[in-house]
């Protein structure tokens, strides 16, 4: 390097019209990288989004036709088809999914916040145990076990299809293996929160009702949200536990029969958009209003593991 | 060897000094886990024999209410003035004495065999003349063997601790201590109170988790599948033959299962690990562009990717398959009208295609999970370990390298591992997308296992299992339950290497 254009040379650094030419130059180079970063983001919106454009407007087509990604003709007869059909009583469907959803929130929030509390807060013995036992437990694919569940309950019902009743049960009973989240929250209220409680006559309820809850908004919402998403998203426990009856189905199930029942791939599409915009807008309404709280939970979660 | 020569040696020469010195390692690592198995026997036994030494003392140096405890439970507790919990005890010894005496001893009489006879016709005086009666069930008796069993644990487990209590209750009296009842239920809302906060959710998780699980263990020693189906037909111990039937290759055509279970096998681990992978930096990378400072509307962005959390996975899944269809899908025709392509392309069923389309599709589904995780993390990472390095004159990737993707796999590490182990078991994106299929095809002629009916190339083991035990005809509940153990094996396995490492990543807490 010479000695003209090092920094050793005094000139050089006094010499202001370098060092714009240099900012200039890396001014450009960032304009150019905000612009590349902007197109990159503008496409993968579009990626993001284009499935449910599609899903919204085959919703309203009057028919199903492939090589159209707009339809030719609208209508509002396929969001009336949800009430009218007989074969596929969609509205009931959606209100198995929604009291499904609403009674196991209810009882998966408060078993998860007991759990988490308790093996977050307290020390006993046997503490470690159970969370190696849930660990190990969770490694099993939980599945096979209701296969199990499924046939003694239809022992039980006298050989007839279990009702919505069961899928309740099913999912409030296994909730304690999802206290992994709750408790790295519970691990981060500082201890001597709990110290001034019992200092002032308080037991372990006083510490759960006037410390824990207070302080643990963000993850009893974030419990909520996740314990009435998941039932409404599962396929896989629905519909091992639906049966033929279809009075008992959850949407899930419906949707997925619908559209892959054979000869129905074309006729019965827009029916199956509708069905699914109508089932994603409460969904999503939640998602939107309580966001903020979900990402609180699983950025936690993912910290702590 | 120092360190200061291991450092002076090349990166290749490192690698192989390290892994020359895990061999070297082995033999002395399997010596001292060999010297340790005693003294863990020997503990174990020590603890072991503590509840005998208990009982004997109680036995011995009791008065004749702790030694009357022995035969009715909970006397020493409620003559001593804890009346209720000694009547508890009782009563649930009451309980268990009467299942046991009516039900239990019955069902566990017939585990052996499972049942003898599932029916039996009787003629009766009204039409149709005769009826069915169901005897043996081998289902309820298996089902009701664990409980008798767990029961009976727990009834031990209370019955030593009632007398233990007496014992103490008694020797407490003799230095003019007083029992109450006050005293031991103010205990479970201060000491005892995790019994009572746990007491609804492990009710529940042995009811409806440990105890199918039990179950469904057992029944891969069994020939139960739904050609058997109870009460109509019996069920029975075959010892090892599922797994034979599956693995053992001297059975007619289990090589074919062999060959396909090997083959799901290898997809299920490619398919999470390019599914955690790719979501991983990807996602990651997505973060990184929104969180550039001169990148406005961020929240624009971030919600506009959220969309794919906030609509139900089921919807968005069966959506895309049909879009992809090979006959009615839209993606085929819009590639036909730009003339990309002539014919359509089966997306879902041609081998390697559906493979790669399902890949793609996860990180679709993916991205918008670890951009939210990231977003956070990211703007955690401390600036001036930036600024330094661009003042020593990193380029963008070194720093990326160097700086965010150490800090953020250190804090990420569990979370990654959490999604590996998932993806394993991820049932919803394979069985919505492609349903498994491609199927795979032998050669005719060939009879093929009923175990591999409707298995197809796309298929994890999560989704081969619910293909065997609800969708085929007829279900093969045994197999499923061999498949499952697989299952937990791998998951297991991988988790405890996985987990290891990561600890001792944790402990070098290299960012605090």
């Amino acid at each position: 390097m010479k000695y003209k254009d090092s920094i050793y040379n005094p000139d050089f650094i006094r010499n202001s019209s370098h060092k714009k030419k240099h900012t200039r130059s890396m001014k450009a180079v960032s304009k150019i990288g905000t612009g590349a970063t902007y197109i990159i983001l503008v496409v993968i919106s579009f990626i993001w989004l284009i499935p449910f454009v599609y899903l919204l407007l085959q919703s309203f087509a009057v028919k199903f036709e492939p090589e159209y990604f707009i339809p030719r003709e609208f209508t509002f007869n396929n969001y009336v088809q949800l009430f009218t059909d007989t074969t596929y009583p969609f509205w009931k469907w959606y209100l198995n999914s929604f009291i499904i959803a609403v009674v196991t929130t209810v009882f998966q929030t408060i078993l998860v916040l007991l759990t988490a509390y308790s093996l977050s807060r307290l020390r006993f013995k046997g503490r470690q145990a159970i969370m190696n036992l849930i660990l190990i437990l969770g490694m099993f694919p939980g599945f096979l076990g209701m296969i199990c569940i499924y046939n003694i309950l239809k022992l039980f019902c006298g050989g007839n299809e279990p009702s919505i009743f069961s899928i309740i049960i099913i999912y409030c009973a296994n909730s304690a293996m999802s206290y992994y989240i709750a408790k790295g929250f519970f691990d981060t209220i500082p201890k001597s929160l709990d110290e001034a409680v019992r200092i002032d006559g308080g037991n372990n309820n006083t510490v759960f009702w006037k410390v824990i809850v207070p302080m643990s908004k963000p993850i009893i919402i974030y419990t909520i949200l996740i314990s009435f998403t998941t039932p409404w998203g599962d396929f896989m426990l629905a519909s091992m536990l639906a049966g033929l009856k279809t009075s008992n189905w959850t949407v899930a199930v419906g949707l997925q029969t619908i559209i892959n029942t054979i000869g129905n791939e074309t006729k019965m599409f827009p029916f199956f958009c509708a069905g699914g915009v109508v089932v994603s807008i409460p969904i999503m309404a939640l998602f939107f209003w309580l966001q903020k709280y979900y990402v609180e939970g699983i950025a936690g979660g993912a910290v702590k593991g | 060897m120092t360190k200061v020569e291991y450092l002076s040696m090349s990166k290749p020469l490192r690698i192989l000094y390290k892994i020359g010195s895990f061999f070297k390692s082995i033999p002395l690592a399997i010596w001292k886990f060999l010297k340790k198995i005693p003294f863990v026997i020997l503990k174990l036994l020590r603890k072991a024999t503590i509840p005998f030494i208990t009982l004997k003392d109680a036995l011995v140096y009791g008065d004749w209410k702790v030694r009357l405890s022995f035969l009715v439970c909970g006397f020493g507790e409620f003559t001593r003035k804890q009346v209720v919990r000694g009547v508890l005890v009782l009563l649930l010894q009451i309980c268990f004495t009467v299942y046991f005496s009516v039900f239990g001893w019955k069902m566990l009489a017939n585990l052996a065999d499972l049942g003898y006879i599932a029916s039996a016709e009787v003629p009766i005086n009204t039409p149709p003349y005769t009826r069915n009666f169901y005897l043996d069930n081998s289902l309820l008796i298996l089902l009701y063997s664990i409980v008798t069993i767990i029961f009976a644990l727990i009834m031990i487990y209370l019955w030593y601790n009632s007398i233990r209590n007496s014992y103490v209750l008694y020797k407490n009296e003799q230095i003019g201590k007083e029992a109450s009842d006050k005293e031991y239920l103010a205990s479970y809302v201060g000491k005892k109170y995790q019994n009572i906060l746990l007491s609804v959710p492990m009710v529940g998780l042995v009811l409806f988790t440990i105890i199918p699980m039990i179950f469904m263990i057992l029944i891969g020693f069994t020939n139960y599948t739904s050609d058997r189906l109870t009460p109509i037909k019996l069920f029975d111990w075959v010892g090892l033959q599922t797994y034979a039937n599956l693995f053992a290759s001297k059975v007619s055509n289990s090589n074919l299962i062999i060959q396909s279970f090997l083959h799901v096998i290898t997809w299920t681990l490619i398919w999470a690990f390019f599914a955690t992978f790719t979501n991983y930096f990807l996602g990651m990378v997505v973060a990184m562009l929104i969180n550039k400072k001169t990148i406005k509307l961020k929240k624009l962005w971030r919600t506009i990717l959220v969309t794919t959390i906030a609509v139900p996975q089921f919807v968005s899944l069966l959506l895309i398959s049909r879009m992809f269809d090979e006959s009615y899908g839209v993606v085929n025709e819009i590639l036909k009208s730009l003339g990309l392509i002539k014919k359509s392309i089966a997306f879902l069923s041609t081998f390697p295609i559906t493979n790669i389309v399902i890949i793609v599709v996860n990180i679709w589904i993916g991205i918008p999970y670890t951009m939210l995780i990231c977003t956070g993390i990211l703007m955690n990472i401390p600036e001036d370990l930036y600024e330094s390095a661009k003042i020593d004159g990193a380029s963008p990737f070194k720093m990326y390298m160097k700086i965010t993707l150490p800090y953020m796999l250190f804090i990420t590490g569990p979370y990654l591992i959490s999604q590996f182990v998932g993806n394993i078991n991820n049932f919803n994106v394979i069985y919505l997308l492609s349903k498994g299929g491609p199927n795979f095809t032998f050669k005719p002629g060939v009879t093929v296992p009923t175990q591999l009916t409707g298995l197809g190339r796309s298929d994890l083991l999560i989704t081969w299992i619910y293909k065997m035990t609800i969708t085929n005809n007829p279900k093969d509940y045994a197999s499923g339950s061999v498949m499952g153990i697989c299952i937990f094996v791998i998951v297991a396995f991988l988790s405890l290497i996985l987990y290891n490492r990561s600890s001792s990543v944790k402990n070098e807490e290299d960012f605090q």
